[in-house]
């Protein structure tokens, strides 16, 4: 740094030189342990604090609902695995809709996209009428979601329809196709993935509610586990060894120890019986499901072309267009993606549902994905965030969802504190936007 | 080019007409951007510094004339044939992305690959080496994203990010605007640098220090007419202004100064 910084147009004169002392990845500058842990916390005070709001929220609602649900029920292995089930679709929906929020953008129709996409699968997989098989029934109505985002993301991109107005119709407009389908076929509006009890209507319902052999979900964690540790070992050796500043070693071991701790505790919890009468363990396949998602989309957004698109449409659209990327392209890809993610997300819904009526409420849905993904962190402005921000956002639903059901609370106390929370996390994204950027502030 | 003498500059810009309804932004322009010199563009708002920078990029094309790329006549239809010949822009804008960092930013649209997925090691030790080439030094880290970075050191990677394709001709748009001291003399000394290493350099500036301080040629534009075009010996910044304001009604004998260009190229 030079020692005397210009103001940079309105911005406070010393907010250069401190913010370039702060935002520096503690990854990268770091040489052993020390440097990289006083790094990290220089960047949290400098307000770019990553994950560590998210999960401290999660901290404080996990230990005062332990401490007040009767019989301290919240953390016992039945309810935590049932808490994850219900933050499932919030998690999934706030990894859709995180495609659209890095560009900018909002897509408020998620809600009954989702809701269509599942009930085009329940209605084809029921024995009665269309006797598709399972996979059949998926794929048609994750199709049918990428028809719906590659509509809506056209009238976006193509037309310049603002995202707000588009997704707001198709809210309505989906919400309607969602009701007529359901009134198709014998069902009364009910079609259900239970009454019959066996075939492709179970593998839909199992989606959420089967649950992975015991031996097999350990055997599958350590593999997972082993695979994901190698990955981030030879990734770090190969900077260290090719003379480019990378994380200590102790770092990268932490790192794989952490990830296995937390491997062996979610199967051990999982593996606990959690039935009343009879057995019921093992790890529920939605955690694989969501994994996958999880693992897929970070992938395709940290490590490919197309997402460093992604953030850089959200971060300066001119810079990208000058650079030869194709917006329109880019753009509509990812309303096809958070629709087909949102797709996903409907399937777990219609499982936890054990079917799909006309009281799944899709507006509120969208206002609960939109709320998980910014209370990860993902920002509304776009261009920051991640794909694991929508799926903690979504754990701390879900767990404010689970803990004043526990407490026997009314549905308006969880409205309230999901709000508040909400309210809690876009004032830590503005602060935070305010303290650690100063070029971009007077752009915003 | 070898079958042309020494003199032959990297550009050559010949009778450029520009116009867009009835206004005639561009007339009869000749210019040459001589390799390894920095080339001054100056001229008062509305001269057509603009249009001018944007047909050499590609973005307009001119309505007659002729450029001539290392004594080649070419046509530069778009902003990807400027970069293909080694014509690269940096915008007053910068255009860079604040929440990429700087290796980001630096390859935003030319990612190298491996198996697949972004090299991120492979980019890194370029951009290292770019910035290092150009004796960048004041960032801490490569992996900084822009929006921490001081007006300058934007500046710096804009430019870094423009010679890193084997450019040949740089066009810089009034690098030195909205920024303080310190920062000007960095900026003006990366121009130099990219001097140095023998690329030609187009400055458009309205600062007539920074002007002076860097320029090797000087090129004045008054209403779409080239009114002035020397090496800086010739000029004074009292004269440049007259050019900039009169298009040197008050100098007749100097009009014909842009007619001995190619001998007078050397300092």
């Amino acid at each position: 740094m030079s020692t005397s910084e210009a103001p940079e147009r309105q911005a406070d004169p010393t907010a250069a030189p401190e913010a370039a002392a702060v935002e520096v990845p503690p990854g990268i500058v770091a040489q052993n342990l020390g440097e990289y842990l006083q790094g990290w916390w220089a960047r949290v005070r400098g307000g770019d604090s990553g994950l560590l709001p998210v999960i401290g929220g999660l901290l404080v609602i996990i230990v005062v609902f332990q401490a007040i649900s009767p019989e301290h029920v919240f953390l016992s292995a039945g309810n935590l695995v049932n808490l994850f089930q219900q933050s499932a679709v919030f998690m999934v929906l706030a990894m859709a809709e995180g495609f659209v929020l890095l560009l900018g953008e909002i897509d408020l129709s998620v809600g009954y996209v989702a809701a269509v996409g599942a009930v085009i699968a329940v209605q084809l997989v029921q024995p009665s009428t269309t006797k598709w098989p399972w996979w059949a029934a998926i794929i048609a109505g994750l199709a049918a979601c990428c028809g719906i985002g590659a509509m809506q993301g056209s009238l976006v991109t193509r037309l310049r329809v603002p995202s707000f107005v588009v997704t707001l119709a198709g809210l309505l407009v989906f919400n309607g196709v969602m009701l007529i389908l359901l009134l198709l076929g014998p069902f009364s509006g009910y079609p259900s993935l239970t009454s019959t009890g066996r075939g492709n209507p179970q593998v839909l319902y199992n989606l959420m509610w089967g649950t992975i052999d015991p031996i097999v979900s350990w055997v599958a964690m350590v593999v997972i586990v082993g695979l994901l540790g190698l990955n981030l070992w030879l990734r770090d050796a190969r900077r260290r060894g090719s003379g480019l500043v990378a994380p200590p070693v102790s770092l990268t071991i932490i790192k794989i120890a952490l990830m296995a701790v937390i491997g062996i505790t979610v199967v051990a919890i999982c593996n606990v019986n959690r039935a009343a009468v009879g057995t019921l363990e093992g790890v529920p396949w939605v955690i694989a499901i969501v994994l996958a998602v999880l693992g897929a989309w970070t992938v395709l957004l940290e490590r490919t072309r197309y997402g460093r698109y992604v953030y850089a449409i959200g971060g300066n659209p001119e810079a990208a267009r000058r650079a030869g990327v194709d917006l329109t392209n880019v753009r509509t890809l990812a309303f096809v993606l958070c629709s087909f993610t949102a797709g996903i997300g409907g399937l777990l819904y219609a499982s936890l549902l054990g079917g799909m009526s006309n009281n799944v409420n899709g507006g509120q849905l969208v206002l609960y994905a939109v709320a998980a993904a910014v209370i990860g962190g993902t920002s509304l402005f776009g261009g920051r965030g991640r794909v694991i921000h929508g799926v903690l956002g979504g754990l701390v639903i879900g767990a404010i969802y689970n803990g004043t059901y526990l407490l026997g609370l009314a549905v308006q106390w969880q409205f309230i504190v999901t709000g508040l929370v909400l309210v809690a996390a876009v004032t830590i994204d503005s602060l935070s936007r305010r303290g650690a950027t100063s070029g971009s502030a007077a752009r915003a | 080019m070898t079958d042309h003498n020494a003199a032959e500059p990297l550009l050559r810009v010949r009778g450029l007409d520009k116009h867009f309804g009835p206004v005639q932004a561009l007339t009869a322009v000749d210019l040459d951007l001589p390799a390894g010199q920095v080339t001054c563009l100056c001229g008062d708002n509305g001269a057509g510094k603009s249009v001018l920078t944007k047909c050499i990029a590609g973005i307009h094309q001119p309505d007659h004339g002729q450029m001539y790329w290392e004594g080649h006549p070419v046509q530069v239809r778009s902003p990807r044939d400027a970069s293909q010949l080694g014509i690269e822009t940096v915008y007053q804008d910068l255009a860079l992305a604040d929440n990429l960092d700087i290796v980001q930013n630096m390859f935003l649209g030319r990612e190298r690959l491996r198996r697949g997925l972004l090299d991120e090691n492979d980019m890194e030790r370029a951009a290292a080496e770019t910035l290092a080439s150009l004796r960048v030094t004041t960032v801490r880290s490569i992996r900084q994203p822009v929006a921490s970075l001081s007006g300058g050191q934007r500046q710096s990677v804009a430019v870094a990010k423009a010679v890193m394709w084997n450019s040949k001709l740089v066009i810089m748009d009034e690098p030195t605007a909205a920024l303080g001291v310190v920062q000007t003399r960095q900026v003006l000394d990366l121009v130099r640098r990219l001097r140095e290493r023998g690329l030609a350099v187009m400055v458009i500036s309205h600062n007539l220090n920074d002007v002076f301080a860097v320029a090797d040629r000087i090129a004045v534009l008054y209403l779409g007419r080239m009114v002035a075009q020397d090496a800086k010996s010739a000029f004074d910044p009292q004269t440049v202004v007259e050019y900039m304001t009169t298009g040197g009604q008050m100098r007749p004998g100097a009009l014909q100064a842009g007619e001995g260009v190619s001998t007078n190229v050397d300092q």
